[in-house]
């Protein structure tokens, strides 16, 4: 049942999770005060068809855009408008790519100009729990001990993980198996084998854990309008250390450099 | 892109239907009709109004439910 990928199966996810990578660059350069976040959503549309890809999200369930694009309070699965972004915004940017037969698909939450302190480490703390999560994708673990390692190192700031929405697996579809909570008890669910694919992306909130669908039938937004953080990466299952597919190495030269 | 996770909610039980379904109120006062999993019925775990329990549902029918754990 659980899908075991060949090393060349690996190979080709890393190519498309690299490209998001870029792609997601492209964005953190152009992203600031007064954009319009359906720019960013063309300018990631055009890097992807340039790099012989297509974007991941298009079209899946009927998504119409390249990009999620998620504001402050609302979790993932934003669609870009022409609302413009504000200083003090944060904006999550969810991409996805198709390229030989395999997605990638990853998530990076960006500061628009000054951001309020506490937003700001509710960040930097969901992107930690990002990594203590990968931390247990080794073989031999379970799903929730994924799970354990994020909820407990967030929880204990007080923040809530949000439980209608989890990572997955991923593949030659964008969602296969197993589901890939944020939360859970350790030793419990799927147990993980050298080879699988998952996209782990932990989604943090500053108040509740309560979401709520818009009336769009996508957006999530926190049911107490607090904000919400949400990082997102590819790994592969290995025995002893996680191997991570994606990457925001770019993102993060980019901006540096601004 | 985040995956919606299938509904996993608690309720309390009100009333027992026989057949292993019971009528049960969510937590966010819904009343749905909930049968007991079969892995519960193989274990002859026994329910009786009252009970907390926890639900698996399906998104596209709210009115139904599993049971899937009766809590102590």
């Amino acid at each position: 049942m659980m899908i075991i990928r060949s090393e060349e199966e690996i190979e080709l996810i890393r190519k498309s999770s690299l490209l998001v990578g870029k792609t997601l660059a492209e964005v953190a350069r152009n992203i600031k005060p007064g954009v319009k976040t359906n720019l960013l959503d063309k300018i990631a549309e055009e890097f992807i068809r340039d790099h012989g890809a297509k974007p991941g999200f298009k079209g899946y369930n009927g998504f119409p855009y390249t990009l999620c694009i998620s504001l402050n309070e609302n979790v993932v699965h934003g669609f870009p408008s022409d609302t413009e972004l504000v200083d003090g915004d944060i904006v999550s940017v969810d991409c996805g790519t198709y390229m030989n037969g395999f997605y990638g698909d990853s998530a990076y939450t960006f500061a628009i100009g000054e951001v309020k302190e506490e937003t700001l480490l509710l960040m930097k703390r969901t992107k930690e729990s990002l990594y203590l999560g990968i931390e247990q994708a080794v073989a031999g673990n379970r799903v929730g001990d994924i799970g354990y390692a994020v909820q407990t190192y967030v929880e204990s700031f007080g923040y809530s993980v949000v439980r209608d929405l989890v990572g997955h697996g991923l593949g030659e579809n964008l969602h296969e198996k197993p589901e890939v909570p944020n939360f859970g008890r350790k030793g419990t669910g799927v147990k993980l084998h050298e080879g699988m694919v998952l996209a782990i992306e932990p989604m943090i909130n500053l108040g509740g854990r309560k979401v709520v669908q818009e009336s769009d039938g996508w957006t999530f937004r926190t049911a107490d309008r607090k904000p919400s953080a949400h990082f997102e990466h590819d790994v592969v299952v290995r025995k002893g250390k996680a191997e991570i597919l994606s990457t925001f190495d770019y993102i993060e030269e980019v901006l540096k450099a601004k | 892109m985040a995956k919606q996770a299938s509904i996993e909610q608690d309720g309390t039980v009100i009333e027992s239907l026989g057949n292993a379904m019971f009528r049960v109120e969510l937590e966010n006062g819904h009343v749905i009709t909930a049968h007991i999993s079969g892995k519960m019925r193989m274990h002859y775990i026994k329910i009786l109004p009252g009970d907390k329990v926890k639900l698996a549902m399906s998104p596209y029918d709210l009115t139904k439910g599993r049971i899937t754990f009766r809590y102590k």
